[in-house]
């Protein structure tokens, strides 16, 4: 028999091991945050939001093709792969049950771990190649096929949430379950299905590889959607790597303002999904 | 009246088309989702097969990548990725469920919720303002005061030498390790929530202390459920593509010294595709992202057949 002073030594000894764990997961990521506020707070400035990147050497400029194009891909985006989520997970929600919808939700999850760089080579050898030029259209693309596995998942979540008895009441008034489905489902669902889109939204808000060989980037405005187009996090990864300390300081302002812009839409998304119980 | 009645019918009869039509619209975008997964599958493979077809085996085992030349070998992109996320992973996976455990189990919930919270936000931020923390923070801090000090005790090990760079393979293995503790520690959280309060009730009424109580109730419920989490993150890990790409060097050496710099397979992608300088180049880099895509394929299958069979057990989603 162990004596019982040394398993409470060990039992000690394993709690204090595991709370260093926790602080050694959390020091990084506590100083990156510092380091982004920090850094970012002292770059910032009103040029950053309303001026282009000057040539190299020149100081100042700013991020305000790549605020713009980044709003832009993400509507774009938005347009393209809300629907493909919302109604696929109608379909999981309203009609699946069968095998066919287990493989699609199995594939929704699976797809959202495949590496975000695939799906911008795939956006470029279907759209990039045919349309000859990298271009703002492909860069949405590629975002919305991020996009829809992660709309999809949530949405059906938030469906599955709402009582059979709700649905029920409406079909027995003589409405037909597809108007019963938008109408009163989809709706009573509202609240969760914004919380799942503000959470896609700020995934690929900062999503930069699919956007390498798609959008690709651009120093000036772009004028249409089939010519390449400046993105933050594109602007972000090309400053961060050149030598030059005037562009390390407008990498960090754009840090800044991206992670502010993410933490607002997880926080409000998070204020939705607690209202009601959340699938998280 | 009879009118009324017909009135009524051809109400019915619309809103049954409507439905016809309604389902038939959302089929169609469900099978969206398996149409782009098949799409991703066959077009890397389609637009790989100049380079399947000329170089064969030779891909995966060659060393030499020279794109004037025209010949291509991945050895050492397989090679940095694997070491770099297998590396990353044997010091994330010990840290993330020590944390994991010390949430759920040894701080009262509020606490742990504040944790958790922090980590998910944290985990929200993305990968290219890793790449900038970790190549204008953390590189020149390794280089300063971590890979000097490897060199002084460590320098007679194969792994510790060298000149000590900053942009290396250890940055890489940090940056990663940073990157995939906090989503091995939120799943592995959400796993350990499913372990039914009866398992631990049941240790603790033998007897254990509360660490007996984790060692023989709490984790080996939450075993496959873990494992998950593990090869999910070792998922990210392979296909993490900015941070890496700019803090790893971008050097395709194979050697075994962590100060070196290297190269991955995601980040030789994201450096050369956008200018490939010919047609086999473009096809050897969609052939490197068919091996990838197959690779993070089987991982996620794998890590999500392990999770969904705990969320099976208890009816709760696990994300």
């Amino acid at each position: 028999m162990i004596p019982l002073t040394w398993r409470k030594v060990k039992n000690g000894g394993m709690t204090l091991l595991m709370a260093l764990f926790t602080l050694t997961v959390l020091i990084p990521l506590v100083l990156i945050f510092i380091h982004i506020v920090r850094m970012g707070v002292s770059s910032l400035s009103l040029d950053f939001f309303t001026q282009i990147p000057k040539p190299t050497g020149e100081a100042g400029g700013g991020m305000a093709n790549g605020m713009v194009g980044s709003a832009l891909l993400i509507a774009l985006a938005s347009i393209l792969g809300i629907p493909v989520g919302i109604f696929g997970a109608v379909y999981l929600a309203e009609y699946g049950g069968s095998r066919i919808a287990t493989t699609i939700r199995f594939a929704a999850d699976v797809l959202s771990g495949i590496p975000s760089i695939i799906t911008g080579m795939v956006a470029y050898a279907l759209l990039v190649v045919p349309l000859k030029g990298f271009s703002a259209l492909a860069g949405a693309f590629a975002l919305s096929l991020i996009m829809a596995p992660i709309v999809l998942r949530t949405t059906e979540e938030q469906l599955k949430l709402v009582p059979v008895s709700l649905r029920e009441a409406s079909l027995a008034l003589g409405v037909p379950l597809w108007r019963t489905t938008l109408k009163v489902t989809l709706r009573s669902a509202m609240k969760g299905v914004m919380t799942g889109i503000l959470l896609a939204v700020a995934r690929i808000a900062g999503e930069t590889a699919p956007l390498l060989f798609t959008a690709l980037g651009n120093q000036f405005w772009g004028k249409k959607l089939t010519e390449p187009i400046a993105a933050m996090p594109l602007q972000i990864f090309s400053f961060a790597i050149s030598p030059y300390e005037d562009w390390h300081r407008l990498a960090w302002a754009g840090a800044l303002v991206l992670v502010a812009v993410m933490f607002t839409l997880s926080l409000t998304a998070r204020y939705f999904g607690r209202s009601k119980q959340s699938g998280l | 009246m009879a009118s009324d009645t017909n009135i009524h019918r051809w109400k019915i009869e619309k809103g049954r088309s409507g439905d016809v039509i309604f389902k038939g619209i959302t089929v169609l975008f469900a099978f969206f989702i398996l149409l782009i997964l098949l799409l991703m599958v066959v077009e890397m493979a389609l637009e790989s097969l100049p380079a399947i077809r000329k170089f064969g085996g030779s891909f995966i085992s060659g060393r030499d990548w020279d794109a004037v030349q025209g010949s291509f070998g991945a050895l050492p992109y397989i090679w940095g990725s694997v070491v770099s996320s297998m590396l990353a992973l044997l010091l994330a996976t010990p840290l993330s469920i020590g944390a994991a455990v010390f949430i759920t189990e040894i701080v009262p919930k509020r606490v742990g919720g504040v944790i958790i919270a922090l980590v998910e936000l944290l985990a929200a931020i993305p990968s290219v303002i890793y790449g900038l923390w970790g190549v204008l923070i953390m590189a020149p801090w390794l280089q300063r005061s971590v890979e000097p000090f490897l060199i002084k005790y460590g320098g007679f090990l194969p792994f510790f030498q060298g000149a000590p760079y900053g942009v290396s393979m250890l940055a890489a293995v940090f940056i990663l390790m940073i990157m995939i503790v906090p989503i091995i520690t939120s799943i592995t959280k959400e796993v350990l929530l499913t372990v039914p309060a009866s398992q631990k009730e049941a240790a603790y009424a033998l007897g254990a202390t509360r660490w007996e109580m984790i060692r023989i109730a709490v984790l080996p419920y939450g075993k496959s459920g873990i494992m998950g989490a593990v090869i999910l993150g070792l998922g990210r890990a392979i296909g993490e593509t900015m941070a890496v790409t700019m803090v790893i060097g971008n050097t395709p050496q194979i050697s075994l010294s962590l100060l070196a710099p290297a190269y991955t397979m995601p980040s030789v992608i994201a450096n050369e595709f956008a200018e490939a300088s010919s047609k086999i180049h473009t096809a050897a880099l969609m052939e490197i992202g068919l091996i990838l895509l197959v690779v993070t394929l089987i991982i996620n299958i794998l890590a999500r057949l392990l999770l969904w069979s705990v969320s099976r057990q208890k009816g709760r989603p696990v994300p």
